[in-house]
């Protein structure tokens, strides 16, 4: 197979295939202590410095199992409509890399903690909003590994590196995969449908406080396993996409996929099973290890641990004791807020929902919380590829802006401004207005003077106002908010022109 | 209590521990003493990996200091003892008897040696072993072999050799070993020595170097039953560092040994465990044992467990599978040996040349069975299928044990043998774990003590005695009965007949 592969445009390759996908979502418990010993969980300590025999797996040392985690994976089970096994085990996952201290990864095999379940995602579609329902495999527990960070060579990986580091502060963090079964029928819904359905997750994570489920730390990770088959025909080869890092890249990733496989495909090419690595950058990924030879984890009970077997009477407990589900609560929302399901499929996909929940507890009016969310910042966290709960701006800044908007003292254009500052660090609101000086010229004599050099310099659409082609003014009110450097209030610029014209509308 | 260092090394624990707690002899002294004996002998027996003198004898200080402040000391506080080198010990070197840990020094304390600092014990150093305990000889040594004592020429057993051997060479009084297939017991049996397998999960594995997690048990090594059942107490006990470790109260397996009774107890004798393949002079001493418990009033019933014949099969696909996971950390990147790192090999290839030039030929034996037995598309034909003999074995044990309160067999099928005898034979090798097998893979508790000289070739006989998960303390009733008949018609324990070094 060429190296220069052609791809088919997304819309094209959709005449011809549909897609499977399965998705594969890892999330880091935010537990306080890792999954089989007491270390922390801090994220960005020194590394090296949240370790200890067992985490470090020194001959000798064993895991006692985190409590917090087992019943943690248990409210995700049962949060996703899934059953809960009355008993099952660890196992080992035997393979050799320098990121596993002991060369295996204790996990989950054929007996996962939870296992049939469901997640509904709703995506926006021509004909309105559509609800897709996912169904899930299992969800198991297994501990993370250490991370590996390549030095020289080219390529940033281990092969060809000068040499490499290893920080075992991720080893033995509380990892939660969470398995879809194979989706399909979604046609070129495919890549909402993966991105709608991370983000739900997320959202559902978030709603029981199991996770902080932030994807560019990893504490979030998504693998999307793809094929293409022509209609009717049997299930094509899958490919396995990895280094997701954001919900953008899970629908970019889908999508990128389904090019790159109905080019090969077209070409009379094969789909080779195997591993790709996707880039941020260019949004298409690249080809890594090859799943042709499956490996051979020779997986067995782990022996150092004993079988969890939880009683019906906690599972209902937990069960009991469940938070609003993300869906519920949106549907509260979207009635308390007055939108309709458009509006609030904008809100989840963008990630939204939470943050302009904050800002209208904040005092924003519920509209203008929504604009801000969905528009402005959302167009900033795409520009800078980062989820919008990590711009650093807060429901306090936007109720700010907002009552300097409804006192007069900002106007829209300004208020972009404002937080172009406040998100490149320039300090709060007002520290960013008096150093940009961004407030509104109100001084009737400064714009009045602007506005006669505006008429000065063009008589001809004075006459034309003059004969009653009110709406040439547009003309002089451009000229003044040129001329104030937009910090005048456009309506404002208007009525005081044709005052002084005389004319009235 | 005036007494000469050459019997202070010749006194049984518990008397040791009596008399300095009593203060009729220090700590310090008794200390001295085996280390002295460790100087003059070990070079033959070599029986020490290290020798920890410094710190035995300030701990032994330490001892001495608080019973001068009037502290009550613990039933074994002052006296030494000697720990096979499998379990981690801060700042010492742990070698597990392999090249791959050479040099090695843990940063932290196996619960077991927690246990023994908390008792105020004196740790004289680490003892030689096979290779992460693989064998039954202790030749599998990196370190070269340990020799026993009764015959230089001979093996001690394995694959706690140089805890049994330090032993029977006076080195020590007590020591620890790990028992995955008879490890203790069997290095029991040829030395002359007692040792105890206890119930799995009874003893902490937490610091524990695993070779096979699921059969892994440290466990008491000492010259009589009295004395093993002291430092049972004291290293026996729940651990929350060990998921497998049992919650529940130990046992009190130090007042069954100082009652030795067996007035109407049930002993069943285990029909599969004896005739082709054990020696006639194993046999008869064996016999000779049946009769004289019957004698002490015992009742003695013959009973079947037909599985046991399928226990070593079950057994060398067990172990190796669960060793080639375990021993999969050993691979040069983070501790031990690193071979190859010069720039021109890949990471792989340093695991690779590392593990290949650390390893031992048993140890690679063993780690590529196992990792077969795992291997997909075989998993269910053999490690599934030894696991559900390991299921068998346990019913065999459960019914047994509802004729017979403990059952016993000889401990190993022979006497200890030449050194270099059947260290190219495996299949002979493992062979001499045939009658302790089955108590590590149902997880119940074992003994070995000596029952006398084999007329053959005057070399020392094991019987063990096999209680049920939990009656530890069976172990020790009966050990101490049989035991108080034998030294009685002997005048002395079976050791004092250990010619002298």
């Amino acid at each position: 197979m060429s190296n220069a592969q052609l791809t088919v445009p997304f819309d094209e390759a959709m005449t011809r295939y549909e897609p499977i996908i399965g998705l594969e979502v890892h999330v880091e418990l935010g537990t306080n202590s890792k999954m089989f010993c007491s270390c922390a969980t801090a994220f960005g300590a020194p590394p090296n410095t949240q370790v200890c025999p067992v985490c470090l797996g020194l001959p000798g040392s064993m895991p006692v199992l985190n409590k917090v985690a087992v019943e943690s994976t248990i409210r995700i089970g049962l949060a996703l409509n899934c059953e809960i096994a009355t008993w099952c085990r660890f196992a080992r996952k035997n393979y050799f890399y320098p990121d596993m201290p002991k060369d295996y990864q204790v996990s989950q095999y054929d007996e996962p903690l939870c296992t049939n379940g469901w997640l509904d995602v709703t995506v926006a579609t021509d004909d309105g909003p559509q609800v897709v329902r996912v169904e899930i495999e299992r969800v198991h527990m297994e501990e993370d590994t250490g991370k590996l960070t390549h030095a020289g060579g080219a390529t940033g990986r281990i092969h060809g590196a000068d040499y490499s580091l290893v920080d075992y502060n991720r080893a033995g963090i509380p990892l939660i995969e969470i398995v879809t079964k194979t989706v399909i029928g979604t046609g070129p819904l495919a890549p909402a449908v993966a991105r709608a359905y991370v983000a739900e997750l997320r959202d559902v994570m978030r709603a029981l406080g199991v996770s902080d489920v932030r994807m560019e730390e990893g504490s979030l990770r998504c693998d999307v396993n793809l094929s293409l088959n022509e209609p009717g025909a049997g299930w094509g080869t899958r490919s396995e996409t990895k280094n997701v890092n954001s919900l953008r890249s899970v629908e970019r990733a889908v999508h990128s996929e389904i090019e790159r496989q109905a080019g090969v495909l077209d070409g009379g090419g094969r789909v080779i099973q195997e591993t790709r690595h996707f880039h941020e950058d260019t949004g298409r990924s690249t080809s890594g290890r090859s799943k042709e030879q499956a490996e051979d984890y020779r997986y067995f009970p782990e022996p150092d641990l004993v079988p969890i077997a939880p009683t019906r009477s906690w599972v209902e407990e937990l069960r009991a004791e469940l938070p609003e589900v993300p869906s519920v609560k949106r549907a509260r929302l979207q009635s308390t807020w007055g939108i309709n399901e458009f509006e609030l499929a904008t809100l989840v996909n963008a990630g939204a929902v939470e943050l302009v929940e904050s800002s209208i507890a904040a005092g924003v009016d519920p509209a203008a919380a929504r604009k801000w969310w969905t528009g402005e910042l959302l167009r900033v966290a795409n520009e800078r590829g980062v989820e919008l709960a990590d711009l650093p701006v807060t429901a306090t800044q936007i109720a700010r802006v907002e009552s300097l908007i409804a006192d007069g003292s900002l106007n829209d254009k300004l208020a972009r401004q404002v937080f172009e500052g406040v998100l490149a660090g320039e300090g709060d609101v007002d520290v960013v207005i008096a150093q940009r000086g961004l407030a509104v010229v109100s001084d009737d004599g400064a714009l009045l003077a602007a506005i006669d050099e505006a008429l000065a310099a063009q008589p001809d659409v004075v006459e034309k106002i003059k004969s009653g082609k009110i709406q040439a003014a547009g003309a002089i009110v451009g000229a003044v908010m040129k001329t104030t450097k937009g910090q005048a209030d456009a309506a404002k610029v208007r009525a005081l022109l044709l005052d002084r014209l005389g004319v009235s509308e | 209590m005036t007494v000469a260092a050459a019997d202070l090394i010749r006194q049984p624990a518990s008397v040791l521990a009596a008399a300095i707690s009593a203060g009729e002899v220090s700590s310090v002294e008794v200390t001295k003493a085996h280390l002295a004996r460790i100087a003059e002998v070990d070079e033959r027996v070599h029986a020490f990996l290290q020798v920890t003198a410094e710190a035995a004898l300030e701990s032994a200080q330490v001892v001495d200091a608080k019973r001068k402040t009037g502290a009550k000391l613990g039933s074994l506080a002052g006296v030494p003892i000697a720990v096979k080198d499998v379990l981690t010990m801060r700042g010492v070197p742990t070698t597990c008897g392999s090249k791959i840990l050479e040099g090695w020094c843990p940063p932290y304390d196996s619960t077991v040696v927690s246990r023994l600092r908390a008792a105020d014990m004196v740790i004289l150093g680490k003892t030689n072993m096979d290779e992460f305990a693989m064998g039954s000889s202790t030749e599998h040594s990196a370190y070269g072999p340990t020799h026993n004592p009764w015959d230089l020429a001979r093996i001690p057993g394995g694959s706690g050799g140089g805890s049994a051997a330090a032993l029977a060479a006076f080195e020590t009084p007590l020591s620890i070993g790990t028992d995955t297939g008879g490890s203790i017991r069997q290095p029991a049996a040829v030395t002359g020595t007692v040792g105890v397998k206890p119930t799995y999960g009874g003893v902490s594995r937490y610091g524990l170097v695993a070779l096979a997690s699921s059969l892994d048990q440290a466990g008491p090594c000492a010259r009589s039953v009295l004395d093993a059942a002291l430092l049972h107490s004291v290293i026996a006990g729940h651990d929350p560092r060990d998921s497998t470790s049992i919650n529940a109260p130990v046992p009190d397996v130090v007042a069954a040994a100082n009652r030795g009774d067996v007035r109407g107890l049930r002993i069943g004798l285990v029909k599969e465990l004896s005739g082709e393949g054990y020696q006639a002079g194993v046999l008869q001493r064996f016999n000779e044992a049946v009769e004289l418990l019957q004698g002490l009033g015992a009742e003695v019933v013959e009973v079947s467990c037909p599985h046991f014949d399928y226990a070593l099969g079950a057994y060398y696909l067990i172990l190796p599978s669960e060793a080639s996971s375990n021993l999969a950390r050993f691979d040069g990147m983070r501790y031990g040996l690193r071979v190859g790192d010069d720039g021109s090999n890949s990471v792989e290839q340093v695991m690779s040349l590392s593990r290949e030039a650390g390893f031992g030929a048993e140890v690679k034996r063993r780690i590529m069975l196992g990792t077969y037995a795992l291997s997909s598309g075989y998993y269910d034909a053999y490690y599934g299928q030894a696991q559900k003999v390991r299921t068998l074995i346990t019913r065999d044990f459960n019914a047994a044990f509802e004729k017979a309160d403990v059952l016993i067999s000889p401990t190993a099928p022979t006497t200890a043998f030449k050194i270099g005898e059947k260290v190219d034979d495996p299949l002979a090798m493992y062979l001499n774990d045939i009658a302790t097998i089955p108590v590590n893979l149902a997880g119940n508790c074992a003994m070995s003590l000596p029952v006398g000289l084999s007329p053959a070739d005057g070399l020392p006989v094991g019987l063990q005695i096999m209680a049920p998960p939990m009656a530890d303390d069976r172990l020790y009733l009966v050990g101490a009965a049989l035991e108080s008949a034998l030294t009685d018609s002997w005048g002395h324990l079976l050791i004092e007949e250990v010619p002298d070094l």
